[in-house]
């Protein structure tokens, strides 16, 4: 019997969202005894801003260009590395309830194997895998999945269409009739991709997945060794939970984040000195990616909307914060806690009202590159708790997970096990960390490439649609938190600017060829 | 901005033109390859094909050219405003030929859903040709 591992993620979710990093908003009390107990990281990076590169790197430990996801609608191999396939042959039960999102949403085909499950009504699919033989999908041998919203073929939508189908309507449509990101706004500013749901708040997809984590527990037997991902869809958009919370953080009592620029002339200043496709997406005369509303115009954007859009996701992160207490309850009562991991992190982050902008895109700032992520090992391992400062990946987590189980890391993980303090990071040389965007839209071609270290963000764009290569972004993360002014051009740090781009390019890994398809949008 | 997205796909496969064409040109062997397609019904210019989520399509066939080796047909269900698919069958020689899969919808996303599940008919097909599972040198690909 060795440690178990429960690893929570969010969808999504910003590292200013949770008190123990300082937010005020939300009330996230359990995560918060997490980290006073366990180790809070401070500069967590993502390797994608987007979900299903990002979600490919925490399952295989691989940056980007090695899995091969570059952008959302790529699906990972399915007999791509797996920590989870590596956990499960080491004997351990294996499970992944709420959002998997490793191949794409939308599929009328049904041809992929998260969208099939459900249907086949088992608990997984045999499938291939790394390095030859068969065996469940991705390692998981219980898949339990859901996503934003009530249709389509998950387990979640099934279960609300079986159960409570007058229910279904009740969410917002994340997609509209074109199936495009809806930009309609139903709640009471006209902010995109919010709505008043007036479903229970136990059909909701947050509580659904806690319970489904909670069933899956006891359904195992006391001495097994298990690996539990429990994904929650939230709080990415849609920003529709139940009706019934919204007293808990009223939109107009919100104070407007540091990040909103509230003059529009300020907006513009701070967008206009950053690559052009800043700007253009603020005026509305670029679509260079999938992930928002093609017809929203950020440059439209009321305060008020701000105000709403940060209100509702602050209560999605408190039903997440009650439903991980309820998990870590059951776990309690069936006499685990010693021996359970606990770590939470996000995929990657979102504007949330950040230079006057929402969701996510080709946008390397702290908004949607700096994560919450706590790691409160098992009591028996006897860690000290600590705050690390120094950055770290979700590329770290398949490996920390494999030294947590007590198995050899595989030569393929590309990362490093978490660190449990400064001294560790300094000690094992864990100093940088790298992030990738790559998207095509119809024509629109986007390349960056962003290295973290030393205190600053340094981010190089490729030629592309809007760029011949010679832009960068260059940000000093404690002399300007809020990536205002960039520095790309300042001669004062040219010398550090160059060591940066040329660390950068030094420890980016070859591109995956021949480089995958994408198969549908997202 | 554009009005009408367009997707292409496209796959070099060890066969002659003659062998794939004959396998592709044929509108009733769709499932055989297309990734998520359970059934097609040909009856005269139309053909009918089921898909996974067991939703029938109806579409029209407006070229079926064995000379230049292209097939087009249009989705005739009410969802698009535009759907053209072209599939064209390259000659390269020494028993070699490029297959191309173009898509041109609107709604532009549509493009995208159905052209990127072109391309894995085509890893498909190529697969299906270069292992031998279908044979060549028949001018029918039927195995």
């Amino acid at each position: 019997m060795g440690r178990r591992i429960l690893f929570i993620t969010t969808d999504q979710q910003r590292y200013d969202t949770l008190g123990c990093n300082g937010g005020l908003l939300s009330r996230t009390p359990v995560v918060d005894a997490l980290a006073a107990d366990g180790i809070r990281y401070e500069r967590a990076v993502p390797q994608s801003v987007v979900c299903m590169p990002s979600r490919s790197t925490m399952l295989t430990g691989q940056h980007q260009a090695t899995h091969g996801v570059w952008m959302n609608g790529v699906p990972l191999p399915v007999d791509a590395p797996s920590v989870a396939a590596v956990l499960h042959d080491a004997g351990y039960r294996t499970a992944l309830i709420g959002k998997a999102h490793f191949e794409p949403f939308l599929d009328p085909f049904e041809r992929f194997n998260e969208n099939r499950v459900a249907s086949l009504g088992t608990d997984t699919i045999e499938a291939p895998q790394y390095g030859g033989g068969v065996g469940p999908h991705r390692g998981f041998d219980h898949l339990r999945f859901a996503t934003h919203g009530a249709t389509g073929y998950l387990h979640y939508a099934k279960w609300i269409a079986a159960e409570h189908p007058e229910a279904i309507g009740n969410y917002y449509s994340v997609i509209d009739a074109d199936l495009e990101v809806n930009a309609e706004g139903l709640g009471d500013t006209g902010a995109p991709q919010v709505k008043h749901n007036p479903i229970e708040r136990d059909w909701y997809h947050t509580d659904w997945v806690a319970q489904r984590t909670i069933d899956w527990l006891g359904g195992l037997d006391a001495d097994d060794d298990w690996f539990c991902w429990m994904s929650f869809p939230d709080p990415h958009h849609p920003w529709d939970p139940p009706e019934s919370e919204l007293h808990r953080v009223p939109w107009r009592d919100v104070d407007l984040p540091a990040g909103y620029p509230e003059s529009a002339a300020d907006r513009e200043r701070i967008l206009d000195a950053k690559p052009a496709q800043w700007r253009r997406w603020y005026d509305g005369t670029l679509v260079s990616n999938y992930e928002a509303p093609p017809a929203w115009v950020p440059a439209a954007m009321t305060a008020d909307q701000v105000r709403e859009v940060n209100a509702m996701n602050a209560i999605e992160v408190e039903l997440i914060d009650e439903a991980i207490g309820r998990v870590l309850a059951e776990i309690e009562r069936r006499g685990w806690t010693d021996d359970v991991d606990v770590i939470v992190t996000t995929d990657h982050g979102e504007l949330q009202g950040d230079f006057g902008l929402l969701f996510k895109g080709p946008y390397h700032v702290d908004g949607l590159m700096r994560l919450p992520l706590i790691w409160r090992p098992a009591t028996s391992a006897a860690v000290e708790p600590a705050t690390v400062t120094a950055p770290v990946g979700l590329i770290d987590l398949a490996p920390t997970f494999t030294q947590i189980a007590g198995v050899a890391t595989p030569e393929w993980m590309q990362g490093s096990a978490l660190p449990v303090s400064d001294a560790d990071a300094q000690t094992r040389g864990i100093d940088q960390q790298l992030t990738a965007w790559d998207s095509e839209l119809f024509g629109v071609g986007m390349y960056v490439r962003t290295i973290t270290r030393d205190g600053w963000v340094c981010t190089t764009y490729l030629p592309g649609a809007v760029h011949d290569g010679t832009e960068g972004e260059l940000y000093s993360l404690a002399d300007d938190p809020l990536q205002r002014e960039n520095r790309w051009d300042d001669p004062a740090v040219r010398s550090l600017r160059d060591d940066l781009v040329a660390q950068l390019r030094a420890s980016l890994p070859p591109e995956l060829e021949p480089r995958l398809e994408l198969e549908a949008p997202v | 901005m554009l009005v009408v997205a367009s997707v292409r796909r496209q796959q070099i496969i060890n066969a002659s033109a003659d062998d794939v064409w004959a396998f592709v040109g044929d509108p009733t062997t769709l499932p055989e390859w297309f990734p998520g397609v359970s059934d097609a019904v040909v009856d005269g210019d139309e053909r009918t094909i089921t898909i996974g989520s067991g939703i029938p399509l109806p579409e029209r066939i407006l070229t079926n050219d064995s000379v230049l080796r292209r097939f087009q047909y249009t989705v005739s269900a009410g969802f698009f405003r535009h759907h053209l698919g072209t599939i064209d069958v390259f000659d390269l020689g020494d028993d070699r030929c490029l297959i191309a899969y173009a898509t041109d919808a609107e709604p532009d996303v549509m493009a995208l859903v159905i052209g990127g599940a072109a391309g894995a008919g085509l890893r498909e097909l190529k697969r299906q040709f270069e292992s031998g599972e279908r044979p060549v040198g028949n001018a029918t690909g039927r195995a």
